[in-house]
C-alpha cells in the first residue's frame, strides 16, 4: 500500500513520518510536495508536523490553502485515511476537516517532552489494534496545542466517541495535572465524524523504533495499515 | 483601497498572553488592571477589491471564527 506524506514549506517531520511508515512491511511512503494537485493512487495521507509557512498568521492557516489541500479534502470525502500530526492536526482544523482549533498553550511555553496518552476510543481506523484505556508513551513538541471547541462541538465529539486519545498520567488517569497545554478535557487527538480523518498533537512517528526510545507509536500506524488492508481504496 | 482588519480573541476565550501582559503591567505599577486582550492588526492596500471579497478573506484566512472575531475598516 502507498501512503502520501505531504510536505509543506516548513514541514520538518515529513521524513520521520516516511521512515516510520516504511518500517512496516508492504508499505511505501512517498513525500508529496504541497503544490501538487492530485493524490490519486494513495491509500492514505499523512500531514506531518513542523511549522508550515513559519506558523505565520496562525498555525496551519496558510497551508490549508495549498493546492494539495483540495486533493486531501476530496480523498477524505471518499473515505481515504488522513492522519494529521501536530502541525498536520492544526492544518486539518484550519481546513475544517476536523472541528475546533488548537490554541496557544495555557502556560505560553513550548512543551517538548514525552508524556502519557490514554486510548479513549479504539473503535477507529487509527486505534483499532490498541486497547480501550491503554496508556501510550509518546512525545509532544508544540507551542499551540491547546484544543478548543465550543460547548456544542465538544458534546458532539463526546457523543460520537470522536476523542481517540487524551493526556493522562502514567497510571492512565486523565487529570488536570497531566494536561500539558490546557486542552479541553485533556484532548490530545480527535477523529472526524466519518472516523477516517484523525488529528493529534503528539508525535507517534518519533516512537516507532526501540533505538529512538520507544515503539508506542507503532500501534497507530499498524491500525491504519490493518484498516487499509481490509478496505482497499478504489483509487 | 486601504483597509485595516482587527482580529481579537472572542470574549469568552481565555487569552493567556493577555493575562501575562496584564500581570507585567501590574508589576510596572499600573493599578487596577481589569483585562488585557491581545489581538492583531492587519493593514491591507489593494486595487479593485470589493468589501464583500474582503469580508470573505477576513473570515476564511485572517481570523479563525472558532476563537476570534474580526473588524474590517475601510479607510479609503
Amino acid at each position: 500500500m502507498k501512503v502520501a506524506v505531504i510536505q509543506f514549506p516548513g514541514s520538518n517531520c515529513d521524513t520521520d513520518c516516511q521512515a516510520a511508515l516504511a518500517s512496516f512491511s508492504g508499505v511505501t511512503a512517498e513525500i508529496v510536495w504541497h503544490k501538487e494537485n492530485s493524490l490519486a493512487g494513495y491509500d492514505a495521507i499523512v500531514l506531518p508536523g513542523g511549522f508550515s509557512y513559519g506558523d505565520y498568521l496562525r498555525c496551519g492557516s496558510i497551508a490549508r490553502f495549498s493546492p494539495i489541500m483540495g486533493a486531501v479534502r476530496n480523498a477524505a470525502s471518499t473515505g481515504v485515511l488522513v492522519l494529521g500530526i501536530c502541525n498536520g492536526f492544526q492544518i486539518l482544523c484550519e481546513a475544517g476537516l476536523l472541528p475546533g482549533t488548537l490554541m496557544r498553550n495555557r502556560d505560553l511555553l513550548f512543551r517538548c517532552e514525552t508524556l502519557h496518552l490514554r486510548v479513549a476510543n479504539n473503535d477507529s481506523p487509527f486505534t483499532s489494534v490498541l486497547h480501550q484505556g491503554q496508556v501510550l508513551e509518546i512525545p509532544i513538541a508544540h507551542g499551540e496545542g491547546s484544543y478548543f471547541a465550543d460547548a456544542a462541538t465538544l458534546k458532539a465529539l463526546n457523543d460520537n466517541n470522536q476523542v481517540l486519545v487524551r493526556y493522562c498520567d502514567a497510571s492512565g488517569n486523565v487529570s488536570a495535572a497531566a494536561n500539558p497545554n490546557g486542552s479541553l478535557e485533556n484532548i490530545a487527538g480527535i477523529c472526524s465524524h466519518g472516523r477516517n480523518v484523525f488529528g493529534l498533537m503528539p508525535h507517534p512517528e518519533r516512537v516507532c523504533e526501540p533505538i529512538l526510545g520507544g515503539t508506542d507509536g507503532r500501534g497507530i500506524f499498524q491500525s491504519m495499515i490493518d484498516w487499509m488492508a481490509t478496505h482497499k481504496s478504489n483509487n | 483601497m486601504k483597509a485595516v482588519v482587527t482580529v481579537m480573541p472572542k470574549p469568552a476565550i481565555l487569552d493567556p498572553a493577555g493575562v501575562a501582559a496584564g500581570r507585567a503591567m501590574e508589576h510596572l505599577g499600573l493599578k487596577g488592571v481589569r483585562s488585557v486582550r491581545i489581538g492583531k492588526s492587519i493593514e491591507i492596500e489593494v486595487d479593485g477589491a470589493d468589501e464583500k471579497q474582503l469580508h470573505e478573506i477576513c473570515h476564511d484566512l485572517l481570523s479563525n471564527p472558532v476563537v476570534e472575531d474580526y473588524k474590517l475598516e475601510i479607510l479609503s
